[in-house]
């Protein structure tokens, strides 16, 4: 750990007040070092909102380096250091998250989880898939985000859907259609039937900006994630795929089993 | 998801046996049906009727000499949209219980009828007799947000003289709320020094003070808070929220679905907000 990292954690441990704990939060995210890690990840768990924003944004600017902390904590029982974890998973965009976000999108309890994980599916790092699971997961999360912006009672988690599906838009190749007419039907309805009307102006916005090819530039970022990560991705999509099978008898999910192999030898051989 | 079925199962209340539970005997579920019927928007006229009968209630006091059921019954006469209810919220604004005038002024101003307006201005200079003042400190005479905050929002420029005092009131939510009324009742371009104000108190350090300014901000939408609004220190939720008042007033200057690039600016602040 770095000398001028000390201070910033002691000043962390040290807030006997709400206030002077957010500021310590704020001031150790600021120095956007690695080391700061832990204390930002127990952060979480405060019960104090102001220190818990300062250092979910800290890990999203830290990114890649945190997220196993970050998918450690899911496990705990903390419902509320869980709902902050996933907002920063959200904001970081590492595919290990995408299952958990997945599942938060459609179901989970907090307006505030579901419109973070909505908004974070669209922007995963897709460039760091492997081919062939690309297009799982994409398929998943395009299915998860019209969902979401045709169920969800909550005009900003509709927003964040939308959000997500034009960023999902810039990303899906060229060659899936069939998607992109999908999303652009939904916008199509959206844009005049949504009832709120900062939900339609979204939609605008997003029709105008896919239509002038306004697309995130592309990042070239090797993945770093390893072949097991992959494989826990994989059966999280598989199980997740499995149960949906059980209501809507939509997609096979034993074409996964052979994915999942293919996959495991070429992240293996890379 | 079904927000009609989850009414059912949470309440096991009837629209039929909210009405009549509101002429029982038992106070409780009178207070309770009262709140119901404002809260899932029952407009059914019978509704109206039984809500401003118990705007007259004496039954139902506190040991200090409120009246519970009728601060109900204000607040869900506001919600109902029946301008039916005016003149009963009216005499409502001379009640002797601080909370069913500040419950009367809200719901004044959803009904938005400007014939309350000289009352609230009475009320406003304190010569309304017989008005208690509100038992917690700071003890003000009157609801004087929510009176000038109805001002404002009922467009009643001719009280500008009487509002303009409060800008400098002891209490920073009543300065606030006439910020906010004079941000409405100004000329566009005499609007902004108001908004300003606002944008001002969103560095306070009371947090219950932002997440206030904030709401004000959202329901004037003043395009110059933008920013400010995007790095308070409060909620991402509550930002959000005040930024679609923003954006909502923008989408109204022009013809969808073309944007202006104040609502372009406001949606591009709030996608990082998510």
């Amino acid at each position: 750990m770095s000398d001028s990292l000390s201070p910033l954690i002691r000043a962390v441990e040290a807030a006997d007040s709400s206030t002077l704990l957010t500021e310590a939060v704020q001031n150790l995210a600021a120095a956007r070092q690695t080391g700061a890690i832990p204390t930002l990840i127990a952060a979480l768990s405060y019960n104090n909102p102001g220190a818990a924003v300062a250092a979910v944004e800290g890990l999203i600017h830290l990114g890649e380096p945190a997220v196993p902390a970050l998918i450690e904590l899911l496990d705990l029982h903390n419902y509320t250091a869980r709902s902050w974890a996933i907002r920063a998973l959200a904001g970081i965009g590492d595919p290990r998250g995408l299952v958990t976000l997945l599942g938060v999108a459609t179901a989970d309890f907090s307006l505030s989880v579901r419109r973070a994980a909505a908004r974070g599916l669209g922007m995963m790092k897709w460039h760091w898939f492997p081919a062939d699971l690309l297009e799982v997961a994409q398929e998943e999360v395009l299915e998860a985000l019209l969902f979401v912006a045709q169920q969800d009672d909550e005009w900003v988690v509709r927003y964040a859907a939308v959000v997500g599906l034009q960023s999902l838009t810039g990303a899906v190749d060229e060659t899936y259609s069939e998607w992109r007419s999908r999303i652009h039907s939904q916008f199509e309805y959206m844009a005049n039937h949504d009832q709120s009307a900062a939900v339609r102006a979204r939609v605008w916005m997003a029709q105008q900006q896919i239509q002038a090819g306004a697309i995130v530039p592309p990042v070239e970022d090797r993945s770093p994630l390893s072949s097991t990560d992959w494989q826990v991705i994989l059966e999280g999509l598989y199980s997740r795929k499995g149960q949906e099978r059980l209501v809507l008898a939509e997609g096979d999910p034993r074409r996964y089993h052979g994915l999942a192999v293919s996959i495991a030898q070429k992240t293996e051989n890379s | 998801m079904n927000s009609e079925s989850g009414i059912q199962d949470d309440t096991q209340l009837t629209i039929e046996q909210a009405i009549a539970n509101l002429q029982g005997e038992d106070l409780g579920l009178r207070v309770y049906a009262a709140w119901w019927l404002g809260r899932f928007r029952v407009d059914a006229p019978e509704a109206i009727d039984v809500l401003m009968a118990a705007l007259e209630d004496e039954d139902d006091r506190t040991h200090t000499g409120g009246y519970p059921l009728r601060r109900n019954a204000a607040r869900a006469l506001g919600k109902l949209g029946d301008r039916r209810a005016v003149p009963v919220l009216l005499h409502a604004l001379t009640c002797s219980d601080f909370y069913v005038r500040e419950a009367a002024a809200q719901s004044l101003e959803m009904l938005g009828d400007r014939s309350s307006i000289s009352l609230l201005v009475e009320l406003l200079n304190d010569r309304v007799a017989g008005t208690h003042p509100a038992p917690e400190p700071p003890q003000l005479t009157q609801p004087f947000d929510a009176i000038l905050e109805a001002l404002g929002t009922l467009g009643a420029v001719e009280a500008i003289p009487d509002i303009r005092p409060f800008l400098d009131h002891f209490v920073p939510r009543v300065q606030y709320a006439a910020a906010r009324a004079m941000y409405q009742l100004s000329e566009p371009g005499m609007a902004d020094e108001y908004g300003d104000r606002l944008v001002q108190a969103l560095s306070h350090d009371d947090l219950q003070l932002r997440r206030a300014v904030l709401a004000d901000l959202g329901a004037i939408g003043y395009l110059g808070a933008a920013d400010a609004i995007a790095q308070t220190l409060a909620e991402n939720s509550l930002k959000l929220i005040s930024l679609k008042g923003l954006l909502e007033k923008q989408v109204l200057l022009t013809s969808p679905p073309h944007l202006s690039p104040g609502a372009i600016k406001v949606m591009t602040i709030m996608d990082e907000l998510l």
